[in-house]
């Protein structure tokens, strides 16, 4: 079974915003990926945009620069 | 067969895009309903076209690019959910039904209207535009080019207009989306409408709307949106906002490619190459006996169109024989087009239109004016 590690995950208002995400993050270079919005998290398009909690403290600035929209950013612990 | 009805819709397209289409039927799920492969891969192609019609069209964000069916959708969109009874709304003669029909239903719901009339080449006179202007006046619905005679309207001015006053700008760019250069914020158009399969050579079922900042648009439709399903209302955000449904993701598919092969060689270069076949007929029927071409074919800016009638024949007598003889594609009749037949003239018997792609070639046009004096030489 893999570790269970904590990591920032981000909901959106839609997928649209999901798509804006996982797009302009692969174009900076900015580390995380897309998965399926974790059952903890009923609100949002489906879609999160999952990072360590390092990486999105490093990030986070550049995320508001582009104009990246996202609802929430919780703290849990996934695999 | 020559094919010069491409403001019907287009024939002539870029092999990608059929290409890209029969990879979607192979791979692409439905478009956020998911997060498997197939499913995020029709999203991702989804965002992918919305990107590119931004760049098209000038919209700095592309979730403010809405799909649609095609612009018959977009238009009733905008038009259905900014207009309400009470409001003035300034239209043309020049429109479409697509553009007329809506209001007409919004009219007799309580909305005025008023239809700037054209002149007797289909010319629109903005300058009664300010004559026009009511205090309940909301917006105005405007065409960016003829579908019957090509004749453009100089958005610029029309912008000016709607800016001043504080109204709003509804585009039509059914006939100019690909075809003549479009920058939708810099313009100030508040919506703007296109459809994917005639300048943007994409395919039939795709279109859409683009919506300017800060603009809130009650949805034509409601439905499925693949979130927030315990929601009584549909998500209010754009663009799934205005999306209710599965979409088109394999006509998207087929669009994207074709917005690649639009973007890469430049609309103004498609322009360019439309406008001299154009204007190569033009050049060639003008001095038929019994010819009589339609619109402003001297305006320095026109879509690819031009319309004419032969001495007294019906235009779908007409038409019929260019098919007949000379395997020759183009369209007869009204074109939807009710106010400007009237205008021209034409409403009995309706007029011929010849409408040109980028990959038409001069040998077609030659051989188009020749079909066209030799019917006329009949007459």
């Amino acid at each position: 079974m893999r570790e269970k590690k904590p990591y920032i995950v981000l909901t959106f208002h839609t997928t649209t915003e999901a798509m804006a995400m996982e797009r302009r993050c692969g174009e900076r270079g900015i580390p995380g990926r897309l998965i399926p919005a974790p059952r903890e998290i009923t609100a949002g398009c489906g879609l999160a945009w999952r990072m360590t909690p390092e990486d999105f403290a490093i990030w986070r600035p550049g995320l508001e620069r582009l104009g990246l929209r996202f609802q929430r950013a919780v703290e849990l612990t996934l695999c | 067969m020559i094919y010069l009805d491409s403001a019907a819709t287009a024939l002539h397209r870029p092999p990608a895009v059929e290409e890209a289409m029969a990879r979607a039927l192979r791979t692409l799920g439905n478009a956020g309903r998911g997060a498997h492969g197939p499913a995020l891969a029709a999203s991702r192609l989804i965002y992918g076209v919305r990107e590119k019609i931004a760049a098209l069209l000038g919209v700095s964000d592309p979730a403010r690019v809405a799909f649609t069916a095609n612009a018959t959708q977009a238009l009733n969109t905008a038009i259905g959910g900014l207009i309400r009874p009470g409001d003035h709304v300034i239209t043309t003669a020049c429109e479409h039904n697509s553009v007329l029909r809506p209001l007409y239903r919004k009219e007799d719901q309580g909305t005025e209207l008023t239809i700037l009339p054209a002149d007797s080449l289909g010319r629109m006179d903005l300058d009664a535009l300010e004559d026009s202007l009511r205090p309940n006046t909301r917006a105005v619905v405007a065409g960016h080019a003829s579908n019957v005679t090509g004749n453009a309207v100089d958005l610029q001015k029309v912008s000016d207009f709607t800016q001043a006053h504080g109204l709003l700008l509804i585009v039509d760019a059914a006939q100019t989306a690909g075809e003549l250069p479009i920058d939708m914020e810099a313009l100030g158009v508040d919506v703007l409408c296109f459809t994917g399969h005639k300048g943007l050579m994409g395919p039939q079922g795709t279109g859409g709307l683009c919506v300017r900042e800060g603009l809130d648009i009650p949805p034509l439709l409601t439905g499925g949106s693949g979130f927030r399903s315990f929601d009584r209302a549909h998500p209010a955000e754009l663009p799934e906002a205005l999306e209710a449904g599965t979409l088109n993701a394999h006509g998207l598919a087929g669009l994207g490619a074709a917005l690649d092969y639009v973007l890469e060689r430049g609309v103004e270069d498609i322009h360019r190459a439309e406008d001299a076949l154009a204007r190569r007929f033009i050049a060639g029927v003008r001095s038929i006996p019994g010819v009589t071409l339609y619109g402003d074919t001297d305006a320095p800016v026109r879509a690819p169109i031009v319309t004419l009638n032969i001495g007294d024949l019906d235009a779908g007598k007409v038409s019929q024989s260019l098919w007949d003889e000379a395997e020759i594609c183009v369209r007869a009749g009204a074109h939807c087009a009710p106010l400007m037949h009237k205008a021209l003239g034409t409403e009995e018997r309706g007029a011929v239109r010849f409408s040109f792609s980028c990959f038409n070639t001069r040998e077609e046009i030659d051989r188009a004016v020749r079909a066209v004096a030799d019917i006329a030489g009949e007459d």
